[in-house]
């Protein structure tokens, strides 16, 4: 299974960094990332799996939250399946 | 693999369009509960929806952690308490509702539904009981919700329990004048009436349901609207296409989310209402699609035939999106709950006559609207009678909330908060019908042959 992690906020340095270490620790391998800076405002989407995940899902989506609070960005952590379920038939 | 396009479609339909569920409700039969003694009953009727519903809130909390869509209402319908409680006093009723508002509290949800009574071919001595308990029992509670089905397109319509209906609206505005007659936004007088509605004030759990069952409505009046104004100026037949489209992609995510509750709960899986469910929000409002059509203010000439093809759009986007659907599904015109509708009343160009005409196209029907607080009973009946023949003729469901707010004029306005908005006071004919209303009995059903 995956899931769609966005992340958006000021620019700063080691935003990937964090998030990805985060993803890391709980076991979440990412798969795309597609990125993006304008007049520093950083907007980044992330695909990752969620197969190995060591906690529950809904715990992995308050932590990314929390991480983003901690950061000043805003990180929300989203399941696959409202994508798949929309956009295809 | 999923696209960024589509990953960016949905998110800006959530963070930028409003695209929410409006409710999840689970409906649940108190048949069991039925009881001689009205402390038993009371005692049933709390234990079997706290314990039915018991994990609603926090399932639907976590669905909308998992999907990151927000779930804005977490409700129970009950099975019509006037059938369990025929040995119940007026006074056993206001404590019936006094308990399922507390079952409502404990729970944590946000409305209770199914204070209710199906009178179209006549009211049973427990319908009238209940129906004289309903201004204190609105009164003294919260979250408690109630219906009254006075109509039907096979039965009629029931002018008698319409004439009591109009005394039971000004009795529980009068009794809820200090909070601008707010008793009444939970009151709804129905034709028509459908058994699995998940939204309020009319939700109730019918007798042809099973034990308990999940319903979802969803809400996309401002992924509609920005749809449309994307559109441009293409003609009709492009416009019901990217409003199908639209539709589809909103009932998906309804379908999800029911499906998901249903698995997780076990229970059922009822229906997907697809209406489109306005809110006071700006950015989500149904009269807003109608002038992004490009109708000045809805409310003038156009308005309803672009509701007409609005509805029949949606309903056909919705129709594929989801295995089950039913309850409402059309859209809201509530002028309360509406942004553009609160707008478009305020400038004067939305009318009572120009939104009962609208209700023929759509659901529900006048709904959410505030009136002078000295409307005459008559007046009253007569608006509801109205409303229920265009029910009964059209063979669709047709619904009544009129909030005759206590001390206020045409011009002035109440607040509800919240939900439920903020209405302008809304001109009523200065004409009456008390002879008509006076004549009582029942109004036969239509003829569905030699249409025209």
């Amino acid at each position: 299974m995956k899931a769609v992690i966005t992340v958006t906020g000021r620019d700063s340095m080691g935003i990937i960094a964090r998030v990805s270490t985060s993803c890391a620790e709980c076991g979440v391998n990412i798969m795309d990332i597609s990125q993006s800076v304008l007049h520093e405002y950083f907007a980044m989407i992330m695909l990752v799996d969620i197969d190995k995940l060591t906690i529950p899902f809904t715990d992995f989506v308050d932590r990314m939250a929390e991480l983003g609070h901690s950061s000043a960005l805003e990180i929300h952590t989203m399941h696959e399946d409202i994508f798949n379920s929309m956009h295809r038939i | 693999m999923i696209n960024m396009t589509d990953i960016l479609e949905t998110i800006n339909m959530i963070r930028e369009e409003n695209l929410d569920i409006r409710t999840v409700t689970m409906g649940i039969s108190l048949i069991d509960c039925v009881s001689d003694d009205g402390d038993r009953l009371c005692g049933k009727v709390y234990d079997k929806i706290t314990k039915s519903a018991e994990r609603l809130v926090s399932t639907a909390c976590d669905i909308e952690k998992q999907y990151g869509i927000p779930i804005i209402n977490k409700r129970v319908s009950v099975t019509p308490v006037s059938l369990i409680s025929g040995a119940c006093s007026p006074d056993g009723f206001v404590k019936l509702a006094h308990t399922l508002d507390r079952a409502a509290k404990t729970l944590g949800i946000d409305f209770i539904g199914g204070f209710g009574a199906l009178v179209q071919k006549g009211t049973g001595a427990s319908a009238a009981r209940l129906i004289d308990a309903i201004p204190q029992a609105l009164a003294e509670t919260k979250k408690v919700c109630s219906s009254v089905n006075v109509a039907s397109t096979k039965a009629g319509i029931n002018m008698d329990a319409i004439a009591k209906m109009g005394g039971v609206i000004k009795h529980t505005a009068q009794l809820t004048r200090e909070r601008d007659s707010i008793g009444c936004a939970k009151l709804v007088v129905f034709a028509n009436v459908p058994e699995d509605n998940p939204f309020m004030a009319g939700a109730f759990h019918g007798m042809g349901e099973p034990e308990t069952v999940i319903n979802v409505g969803v809400s996309g009046s401002g992924v509609v609207a920005s749809a449309v104004k994307r559109a441009g100026n293409c003609d009709f037949s492009a416009l019901a296409d990217i409003i199908k489209k639209t539709a589809f992609k909103i009932t998906r995510v309804g379908q999800l989310v029911a499906g998901e509750a249903s698995r997780r709960l076990g229970v059922p899986l009822g229906i997907v209402d697809l209406s489109l469910a306005p809110t006071p929000a700006i950015g989500d409002s149904v009269a807003r699609i109608i002038e992004g059509m490009g109708v000045d203010v809805c409310g003038a000439p156009g308005t309803t035939a672009a509701l007409a093809m609005l509805n029949d759009a949606v309903k056909k986007g919705g129709v594929m999106a989801s295995s089950s659907v039913g309850g409402l599904s059309g859209a809201f015109i509530p002028v309360s709950e509406d942004e553009g509708m609160i707008a478009a009343a305020e400038r004067g160009a939305l009318s009572l006559e120009k939104l009962e005409a609208m209700t023929a196209v759509c659901s529900v029907g006048l709904d959410m609207i505030a009136i002078p607080g000295d409307t005459p009973e008559d007046v009253i009946c007569g608006i509801i009678a109205d409303e229920m023949s265009i029910g009964v003729a059209n063979n669709k469901t047709t619904a009544v909330r009129l909030i005759p707010a206590c001390g206020k004029s045409a011009g002035d306005s109440v607040t509800f908060g919240g939900l439920l908005g903020y209405a302008p006071v809304m001109r009523v004919s200065p004409f009456g019908c008390a002879s008509f209303v006076a004549r009582g009995g029942t109004i036969p059903a239509p003829i569905h042959s030699l249409k025209n």
